[in-house]
């Protein structure tokens, strides 16, 4: 037989997809090691974990150019495992995402815990392409898998006393090596206004690029809420609390006069030490103009009627 | 100048240029990451400062061990420190904000950093001026000494530039402040302790 089934190539000769994808980074990265002694992060998981269902597909990016899973997986800012934003795929490779459980309590009539596998059940998956904006004035186009936090919010049953909703990520300097710094107050804490975390756009996501999420952008479950800045956008979620009090998130903590609560993506108002209106899309070369609210001003523009932006930034 | 002399300035060369032949390199193999221009900017920023805290070495160094020979790499030394600042400088502008004049302005004028990171490469210009073969000659020792001393300016307004811009994580340019605090220091008291030896003398 001269074609051969695919059943006829032994399973030895298949190359990892894992493998396969990082091969030409990897022989380009051996040859810039013996020219220049530099080893790149080969080791962040570029592609090729366990795919996910996806029910339904919403592209909420004007149309503009998905980030390269290589950026998207390789440039990040996960300071519980590092302050530099190289290396963190290898930092976050051991990180144990099962057994993993998420808290639910506070003001609302079902307070319990889930187990993370129970989560990704709950509800039907969603792809959302959304644009991402992190205030250092950087920003991409992510593919995020996962299902509206608003709908998990209705499935608890937040009372009256319910106003803000918070959200705590995994704290274990163990498995987290830059917890051992207090370079921020760990845990990392975030937290949304109700009618902000119930808004259509607010995402819990539980994967990207149509696989389950890698551990460096945020594994298990994180928050993605597309018109603020990415650091709303809280990652390795463990516990999630109805309060009545707005939360005072970590970075408000460790830079009051430079990060508020809000945190709406806004060219108007501009970061004490850098401006706001221009960022530099991640794969572009020339910066773009920053769009008001991330370009979800027609949908999320309502729900800051009347307020201030710049004293509430 | 003796044949040690001239070797060792071209070893010392070579290790200069290798850390904007590494960016070209890995431009051109595995690529500058996901950020490229500020991978340059970083890149080229951090060896203009290494370089000119190096410079500054130099000279406390000959005093300590009593060797000469390193004080011949003092020119070639500053000049790539300004190199290096002059490429940081360059990538700010074209690559960074794409000539874009009135965002630099503005950020030169509303942000004390960059404003600050404009003066230490402007006060590095007198020094590189000053290493321009003829014009110790012309301005005679004392003048020449003055004209190289704006150095001492530029290597604070480099670590407060950088200070300045990290975001939070405030180690590693503490860490220059701390080296550039025993360099300066060293010089300050090697000063103080002559001028009470010259009025005692």
């Amino acid at each position: 037989m001269i074609i051969k089934k695919e059943t006829d190539i032994p399973p030895s000769e298949i190359t990892d997809q894992e493998l396969y994808l990082n091969r030409r980074q990897f022989i380009a990265a051996t040859t810039a090691f013996v020219v220049t002694g530099a080893v790149p992060d080969v080791f962040a998981r570029e592609g090729g974990g366990p795919k996910l269902p996806v029910a339904k597909r919403g592209a909420f990016a004007g149309g503009e150019k998905t980030t390269s899973i290589s950026n998207a997986t390789q440039y990040i800012n996960f300071y519980e495992f590092s302050t530099s934003k190289d290396g963190i795929g290898k930092l976050s490779k051991n990180l144990r995402t099962r057994p993993w459980t998420v808290a639910v309590e506070g003001h609302i009539n079902k307070p319990r815990v889930y187990d993370i596998d129970e989560i990704m059940k709950l509800f039907p998956l969603e792809e959302r392409i959304y644009r991402f904006r992190c205030v250092e004035a950087w920003s991409m186009v992510l593919p995020w898998v996962g299902f509206p936090l608003g709908d998990f919010i209705k499935r608890c049953e937040p009372t009256s006393k319910a106003k803000f909703v918070e959200f705590v990520t995994l704290d274990d300097p163990k498995q987290m090596p830059g917890q051992n710094r207090g370079v921020l107050d760990w845990p990392y804490v975030e937290g949304l206004r109700l009618d902000e975390a119930v808004h259509p756009l607010a995402l819990l996501s539980v994967g990207m690029y149509g696989e389950v999420l890698p551990n460096q952008n945020g594994a298990p479950l994180r928050l993605v809420v597309p018109w603020k800045y990415g650091f709303k956008s809280i990652k390795s979620i463990v516990r999630i609390r109805f309060v009545e009090k707005m939360p005072r998130s970590a970075w408000m903590k460790a830079s009051p006069r430079e990060y508020g609560f809000y945190a709406n993506v806004n060219p108007e108002v501009n970061h004490p030490r850098w401006s706001q209106a221009r960022e530099r899309r991640i794969g572009e070369f020339g910066k773009r103009k920053t769009l008001m609210f991330n370009g979800y001003g027609k949908q999320v523009a309502n729900l800051y009627a009347g307020m201030d932006l710049r004293k509430n930034f | 100048m003796e044949r040690s002399d001239t070797r060792h300035k071209i070893v010392f060369g070579i290790l200069c240029l290798m850390p904007v032949s590494w960016l070209v390199v890995l431009a051109f193999t595995v690529g500058l990451g996901a950020n490229p221009v500020e991978k340059i900017i970083h890149t080229t920023g951090d060896w203009a400062l290494n370089l000119l805290l190096f410079t500054l070495a130099i000279t406390p160094f000959c005093r300590l061990t009593g060797w000469s020979w390193p004080a011949r790499l003092l020119k070639l030394s500053g000049l790539f420190s300004f190199f290096y600042a002059g490429l940081h400088f360059i990538a700010y502008v074209v690559l960074d904000q794409g000539l874009f004049w009135p965002a630099i302005l503005d950020d030169i004028v509303r942000h004390k950093r960059i404003a600050v990171g404009l003066a230490s490469l402007l006060l590095l210009v007198p020094p590189a001026v000053g290493s321009i073969g003829g014009v110790k000659r012309r301005l005679g020792d004392k003048r020449w000494r003055y004209l190289q001393s704006t150095v001492y300016a530029a290597a604070v307004g480099g670590v407060v530039h950088y200070l300045w811009l990290v975001k939070l994580d405030t180690r590693r340019p503490l860490a220059y402040a701390a080296v550039l605090f025993i360099l300066l220091g060293y010089r300050a008291l090697a000063y103080l302790l002559k001028q009470r030896k010259d009025h005692q003398g």
